[in-house]
This record gives C-alpha cells, structure tokens and sequence, in this order.
C-alpha cells in the first residue's frame, strides 16, 4: 500500500529539478522509526494515508504554481521588452528608405543660373523649384488650372530642389542640359509608398493625397519613376519642419558634445573622489557626509538636476541656453555618483597585497595609489564610466529645463553653440502629429538603442579583457 | 578666447615643469643630493603656476558675464535702464546676440547700437584683461614656486600634500552639488511661496497656473493648489508599482532560486535592458501603442478611457521599473544564507514553501527597501508622462481618466519662455522642491528599513 502510494508520488522533492539546490537531502523513503515500531508496521502511516496524500498533491500543486508564476513573470518581462523593439522596428526601419521620384528635368540657364557665370554663389540663388515644378509639370501635361497643380506640387517635398541644386552643384556643365534626376517626393507620397496610408474609398490615400494625386503616383510607379531609395538625408542633415527631410545629424553630434563635456568633467572628478574616499579618508563625519550624499545624489529624479542647471547655470552664472556646455555639466554632476560609486568598487576589487609590496619597497601612501592602485583598477573605471556615459546619453528630461528643446536646423560647432541632442530631438519629434514623424521618430530611437548597445557591448568587452582574477 | 586663455596656461605649467626638473637635475649635476626626484620638483612648479591660474580663469568666466551685463545696464540712457526685470532680460538677449553677430544690427533704436557698442568694448576690456590677470598670476606661481627649490626640498612631500587637497576638493563636489540643489529650489520656492501661501499650495484643489497670471493682475492666487498633481503623481506611481512588484519580484525569486546558471546568465541581463532603454523611448511607445490599446480595449469593454489614460502610462512606467524591483530583490534573495534553505528543506518543505515561509520574511526589509526604491523613482520620472500623461490636472483616481503629474507640470512650465518673477514659473520650483523633499525622504527611509530590519546572519 505504501509502495503504490510513493509510485504516484515520488517522494523526492521538486528541488532535484533545480540546479541550485542540487544538494538538497533526498527525502527518506522510509521513516527511520519503522523498524522498532515492527508490530505497527501494517498500521497506516500518518504519511501515507489518503489525507496525506491529497495534502502532498496539493503541496505540489502549489509548487507548480509558484513556479508557473515565476515563469509568467520572467514571460511578462521579456514579452515587454520584445514588444517595445518590435514596435519600434516595425515603425521605424523605413525611415532608413525614402521615396524619390525620377523626373526629366530641364537645367533652363535662366533659373538655374540667373548671373550666367557658372559660379556657386550665383548657382546658390537659381530658381531650381521652378524647374523641379516645371519638370513635374512636363511629365503631366495635361494638367491645367491652379487647384490640380497645386495639387500635382503637393506630390514634391520642399527638399526636391536642393537635390537638382547639389547636382548642378557638383557638375556645372549640366546647365543647360536635360537629365534625368531622383528627386525627393513629398512624405504623403512616402507614406502612401511605405503602406502607412491606407487608399480611402474615393481613390485618396491616407486623408491627405486626394483621388487624382493617388492616379498620378500610380503612373509615376508603374513607370518606374517612383521607387525607395537610401535616405542619405536622414544622416546627414538636422532637424526640419518636413517629416521627409529631417535628420539625426544635429542630435548626434549635440549629443557627442555634450558628452564629452560630461565625460572631461565627471570622470577626473569621480576617479578622484572614489579615491579619497576608498583610499586615504579618514573614517569621521565629514566622510559619512560625502558617502551619504553620493547615496542620496543618486536617488534624486532627473529633473531636479535640471532645474539646479537652470537656476545656478543659466540664472545665476548667465550661462548661454541650449549649449552643449551647460548640458554637459549638469550631466556630469548626475552621472557623478554613479562613476565614484563604480571607481570605488574597482579600486575595491585590487588586493591589499599590491599595496603592501609597494609600500615594501618604501612608496609613499600618493606614490602606491597612483603608481600601483589606479592603473590596477583603470579598467574597471573606465567601465563603469562608460556604463555612466550611456545613461547620461539617454537622459532626457533635465536637458528640457535647460533649453536644449529648441528647434535648430543648423548642426552645431562649438560648446556654446546652440544644440539639441538625440533624445531631446526624439521628444520634438514625437510631439508632431504628422504620420510621416512616427517613422523619423522611431528610426532615431533605433540609432539611439544602437549606440547605448555598442557603448555596452564596449564597456561588457573591456570588462571581458581586462577583468583580472586575483 | 578663453580655451586658447586655457591652452595658454597648460602651456606655463608645461614650462614650469620642464624648468623645475632641469633646475632639480642641475642641483643634482651641481653634486647636491636630492631629497626628492627631479620630476617631483618640476610637478611642484607646475602645480603652483597652473592651479592658481586656472581658478582665476574660472572665476572670471562665471562672473564675466553677470559684471558686463551690469554695466551696459548702468549705461542705458535714462528711461531703458529702469525697465523692469523681464523687459531688461529681452533686451539684453538682443543686445547679446547683435554683438555676437547672430542677428543683424537693429538700426532702428539707437540706445541698443549704443549698448551693442557698450558690450563689445566691455567684453574686449574683459578679455585683454582675463589674459593679463591669468596669466601674471600663473607666472608669480612660478616665480614664487621656484625660490624654494633647493637641493633638500622635499617636493614629493608637498606635491603630495597637494595632491590630497585636490581629491578632497573632488570629494566634496557631492555635497557642493547637494547645496546647489537645496538652495536653488528653496530660493526659487520661497519667491514662490511669497506669492502663494504654502498652506495653499499644499491643500489647494485646483490647478491652473495659466488663469492666475490674469488673476493675478487683480491680487488673486488661488490657482496653485497642488492636490491634482500629487494625487495623480500617486495614481500612476501605483499602477506602475501594480505593474512591477509583482512581476519583478516573482522575476527575482524563479531568477534566484529554480532558474539553471546557464539560463540565468542569459535572462537575467536581457531584463536589465529593460532599465537601460532611455525614458524617451518608453514615453513614445506609450503615446505610440500602448495608450491607444488601451482605450480600444476599454472601448469594447464599453468603458469610457480618456486617449491619454492614467493607466497606459502607469503601466509602461511600471514596465521601466521591473528590473530596478527584480535585481535589487535579486540581491537581497541571494543573501539569505543557504543554510536557511537547507534547514527548511530538512523539514520537508517544498521549495515554494521555503520561499514563502522562510525566504521572503528573511529578505523582507530588502524587498521592502527595493520597492521604496522603486516607487520614489516612479515619482520622480519625467519622460514617459510628459509624453504620456498629458497636462489636464483632473483631480480623479480613476485609472481610465487622463490625469497629470508634478514633473510634467515642472517640464511644461519651464520648457519655452520664461518670466522669473511670475508665480507661473516659480511655481515649477516649489513642485520640484517638493519632489525633492519627497524622493529624499522615501530614500532615507529605505536606507533605515534595511539598516534597521537587517537580519544579520555573521
């Protein structure tokens, strides 16, 4: 009986399963006492009655159960973070193509060159959106009449010219010539090639194209003249009010500056600091004091570092707004503890040992830290600080209160210029109701996502080289 | 102007270093002995020319600015130089920017030809002026450094000692930026609270800063009551703990306790991407996904969900937080000795009994910490509201209605132009001075639960 009851149930706990507590004692399978008590033997275990048995089940149940909320819990998680890169890929891969229209285009001298001398500064101030239009115009002849040219217009993005500008550009013997040309379509036109605009029952596409700009953008595709091309605009430019001619440019390198500010400020600091404090400070209350506040300073919200830039930098020291400067302090003091808090634990991890051979050898207290505990511990700074620089290329919400949310079209050139960075740019650019942003916004999130991965890959490969065992 | 200032003061340093070291090694050649190497003598000079000259140099920048714009101030004819704060700040904006030739010379009001003129001759006088002070008091360093050198100087021992200065000086950075940030909110609140009575700010039921500017021009403030902003602050600081407590803590025990190294070494980095992916991104998939899921779903349950709902915030927010909740939770888990878990296991306990019954009570206060942890970083958090939550302060704890937070109300009313003698704007600060006061507290406490309720098992 008690045989057929350990062959439902058998009685070895669940932990086997697990690989942590592989050593866990297999339950007995018999009770030690059963022996001694052998006239007992054939009376019914308090184990092994039904009670028990359905007690053991349930106990089971419960475990299964535990386990399967565990499950869910990790499932939710991964599920999460899956569904946000899903969405933002789906959203935003296209953005790296853009539609482009071929057009034969007429370099008339008299627009595209009004001074007749073939000079840049006289090419720089050609009418090219006349002749871009008029090449539009040619390929629909029979379009008459200022709403459906208007309308015909509406299918070329502002940026059109400058793509004939910048061949003209680049080869001044075109003038007067007839070429073929790519250029840039407007983003409905886009948006309808990527499919994000569904055809409306009236012909229209996307509440924004009507019937008749939809039957022309199906003869310019079925002709070949309408097709995805790589959007070199996307990398090179800053940003725009046309969804079709934005770039990351002026983020990325806002953002570059901005670090590097950051990084030239916090790491010395930071290093030193976690030097003091692991090395030489004296345990008293002014030490307690600086340990409590890099504690604090680490749990204070973002934002607070914001407005501490704006009162103390912008207010009160006139600081010019929207530089990478300012950014790249207020940065600094928020990755500040995170940096001293890391560089501690590396200056932590180098074994006492160093230190006594060095002082062995008659080394000044200054002379073993800085000839022998520092290099010991760079690479482990260094990683930390890189872990501190990704965060701070992703934070947002302070650089606001400083001005850093402004609208530039230009790409800036120094730290006082003004700037905004990537994040930021993204924020702007998710405010914009245009479909055509949606697209923008996601892809600059993926190059975003691209860079904190490769700045953790860098600090995951630098800990991987030279992590050292003592 | 100022880096090259900057280059030329690491270049009188460089030279003091090469003069130090050459003068130590003629000692040397000279048959002195040296106490301490050459490279110490000529670092010791180095130190002394360059770190005065460089304190100089930012003193002059932080208060260059503020001191030129006083005097082209002073020298505004009459009726321009009592304009009142804002329309001075406009002013001298467009004086800032004509001098620097960002925008074109305004012709047509002579008194800012006259100051444009005013500031590009102060700020010439300011720079001749920088590089003569910087670099004559990087030269006395020097001059003065060099006297002391001596065969039996003991420059080790004093570039030490300096040394030492300095990684105090870094170290006490924490503490220095703790008091800008107390002082900077608290004087900014205190303006504030000179216009708007505290008790009214705390208790008041309505917010709506844009009506009191007109309101104000008639001597009324009743409109910084901060209660709909707290209220929701808590609302979607609640849904995210809902959110995050739960599946980080459930995370944390099957990562800890059932899950192989070999998987965990997997898992466990991929759910720490989740805390490493910038706010921003969650406030645009929330705005993008999540909140429009939400009110389709809550549309065909037949509820009325506002299109930005507490709820879809709330819930990519508590997303964010899932592995703040599951590594610290991690941690303390970890800790509990194994030990305990085998004395559990000898009396027959399951594994989700001893988890139950012996783990979690014995992790408790660190759990409880994390949690505290990770709420007063729900409040705190900025990006995922301000595109997710909206601005209409409802006063509501409905998770289908919209409702606002503290940090979007600091971000909108800081962000654009702004007046710092408006209650409007100093308003942001008393809703940051309160985030801050709030967010320090829930950390101290956390630092005492587990100070205090630490089981100590050494």
């Amino acid at each position: 009986m008690s045989n057929s009851a350990e062959h439902v149930f058998p009685l070895r706990s669940p932990q086997h399963t697990a690989g942590s507590s592989a050593a866990a004692a297999t339950l007995p399978l018999e009770p030690p006492g059963a022996a001694i008590v052998d006239d007992q033997a054939l009376a019914p275990s308090r184990h092994t009655t039904t009670e028990a048995e359905t007690r053991l089940r349930r106990r089971y149940a419960a475990q299964r159960r535990f386990k399967a909320y565990g499950i869910l819990a990790i499932a939710i998680a991964v599920a999460s973070l899956v569904w946000l890169l899903v969405t933002l890929l789906a959203n935003g891969i296209t953005a790296f193509q853009q539609t482009y229209l071929r057009l034969d285009v007429t370099l008339d001298p008299a627009l595209v060159d009004p001074r007749g001398d073939r000079s840049e500064a006289s090419i720089r101030d050609g009418d090219f959106g006349a002749v871009v239009r008029e090449a539009l115009r040619s390929r629909f002849p029979d379009v008459e009449g200022r709403g459906p040219l208007r309308s015909l217009f509406g299918l070329l993005s502002e940026g059109a010219q400058f793509d004939v500008r910048d061949k003209v550009l680049a080869d001044p013997s075109l003038i007067g010539t007839r070429q073929k040309m790519w250029v840039l379509a407007s983003t409905d036109v886009d948006m309808l090639r990527k499919g994000f605009f569904e055809r409306t029952a009236d012909g229209g596409g996307g509440g924004r194209l009507n019937a008749q700009q939809v039957a022309w953008y199906d003869a310019l595709e079925a002709s070949g003249d309408l097709e995805l091309r790589f959007n070199r605009r996307f990398f090179t430019n800053a940003d725009s009010r046309e969804p079709e001619m934005v770039g990351i440019l002026g983020g990325v390198v806002g953002s570059f500056l901005t670090l590097a500010v950051c990084l030239v400020l916090c790491f010395p600091f930071g290093v030193a600091a976690a030097v003091y404090l692991e090395e030489f400070a004296p345990k008293n209350w002014f030490t307690d004091l600086i340990e409590v506040n890099i504690n604090n300073l680490a749990a204070v919200p973002s934002i607070i570092f914001g407005l501490l830039g704006l009162a103390v930098f912008l207010n009160f020291f006139g600081m010019p707004r929207s530089a990478p400067l300012v950014g790249g302090i207020v940065l600094a003091l928020m990755s500040l503890p995170t940096i001293i808090i890391a560089s501690r634990a590396a200056l932590r991890a180098v074994p006492p040992s160093v230190r006594e051979a060095a002082y062995g050898v008659g080394a000044s207290k200054m002379q073993v830290v800085l000839h022998h505990v520092l290099p010991l511990s760079m690479p482990g700074m260094m990683t930390g600080s890189i872990i501190a620089m990704a965060q701070a290329l992703g934070e947002t919400a302070p650089l606001l209160m400083i001005g850093m949310v402004a609208f530039i079209v230009g790409i800036p050139q120094g730290l006082t210029d003004s700037a905004t960075v990537l994040p930021v740019q993204i924020f702007m650019w998710a405010d914009n109701p245009e479909r055509g942003f949606v697209e923008k916004t996601s892809a600059a999130i993926i190059v975003l996502l691209a860079f904190l991965l490769t700045m953790n890959a860098l600090a995951i490969f630098l800990r991987k080289r030279f992590e050292r065992r003592w | 102007m100022t880096f090259s200032l900057f280059l030329a003061v690491l270049a009188l340093s460089g030279l003091s270093y090469w003069l130090g070291s050459r003068q130590a090694a003629a000692f040397r050649a000279n048959g002195g002995r040296l106490h301490s190497l050459p490279s110490y003598h000529g670092t010791y000079l180095a130190l002394l020319s360059g770190l005065p000259a460089i304190f100089m140099l930012l003193v002059w920048i932080s208060f260059e600015e503020a001191l030129i714009r006083q005097f082209v101030i002073a020298g505004l004819p009459d009726p321009f130089g009592q304009l009142h704060a804002g329309e001075l700040a406009l002013l001298m904006t467009d004086v800032r920017n004509m001098a620097a030739g960002a925008v074109p010379l305004d012709v047509s009001r002579p008194h800012i030809i006259a100051a444009v003129d005013h500031y590009n001759r102060l700020k010439l006088i300011s720079d001749v002026m920088s590089w003569v002070v910087v670099l004559a008091i990087g030269a006395a360093g020097l001059l003065l450094a060099r006297r002391k050198l001596a065969p039996n100087f003991r420059a080790r021992n004093s570039v030490e000692r300096i040394f030492d200065v300095i990684l105090i000086c870094s170290s006490t950075l924490a503490i220095l930026t703790t008091i800008g940030i107390v002082l900077s909110l608290v004087f900014e609140a205190l303006r504030f609270f000179a216009r708007v009575h505290p008790f009214d700010f705390l208790f008041g039921l309505t917010w709506s800063p844009q009506t009191a500017i007109r309101a104000e021009q008639v001597g009324a403030s009743g409109a910084f009551g901060a209660v709909p902003l707290i209220v929701g602050t808590l609302l979607i600081s609640v849904i995210a703990m809902l959110v995050a407590v739960p599946v980080g803590l459930m995370a944390a025990i099957y990562m800890s306790e059932f899950m192989q190294a070999r998987v965990r070494a997997v898992v466990k980095p991929v759910i720490e991407i989740l805390a490493g992916i910038p706010t921003v991104v969650y406030g645009f998939f929330a705005a993008l996904t999540v909140a429009p899921l939400v009110r389709d779903l809550g549309e065909a349950l037949g509820l009325a969900v506002a299109s930005q709902s507490a709820l879809a915030a709330g819930v990519v927010m508590g997303i964010m937080i899932i592995p703040f909740v599951s590594s610290l939770s991690d941690d303390v888990i970890s800790a509990v000795p194994q030990s305990l878990r085998e004395g559990s296991y000898g009396l027959g306990a399951t594994q989700a009994e001893t988890i139950r019954l012996v783990l979690l009570p014995a992790a408790l206060p660190g759990i409880v910490a994390s949690v505290i942890l990770a709420f007063s970083r729900a409040l705190g958090e900025t990006m995922i509201v301000v595109m997710a939550a909206g601005l209409a302060a409802n006063l509501t704890i409905n998770p289908l209605d919209a409702v606002t937070t503290v940090t979007v109300h600091i971000a909108a009313l800081l962000v654009g132009d702004q007046e710092f003698d408006s209650a409007k704007t100093l308003s942001a600060f008393g809703l940051g001075l309160l985030l801050f006061v709030v967010t320090l507290g829930l950390n101290i406490i956390a630092l005492r639960v587990v100070k205090k309720y630490r089981e100590q098992y050494e």
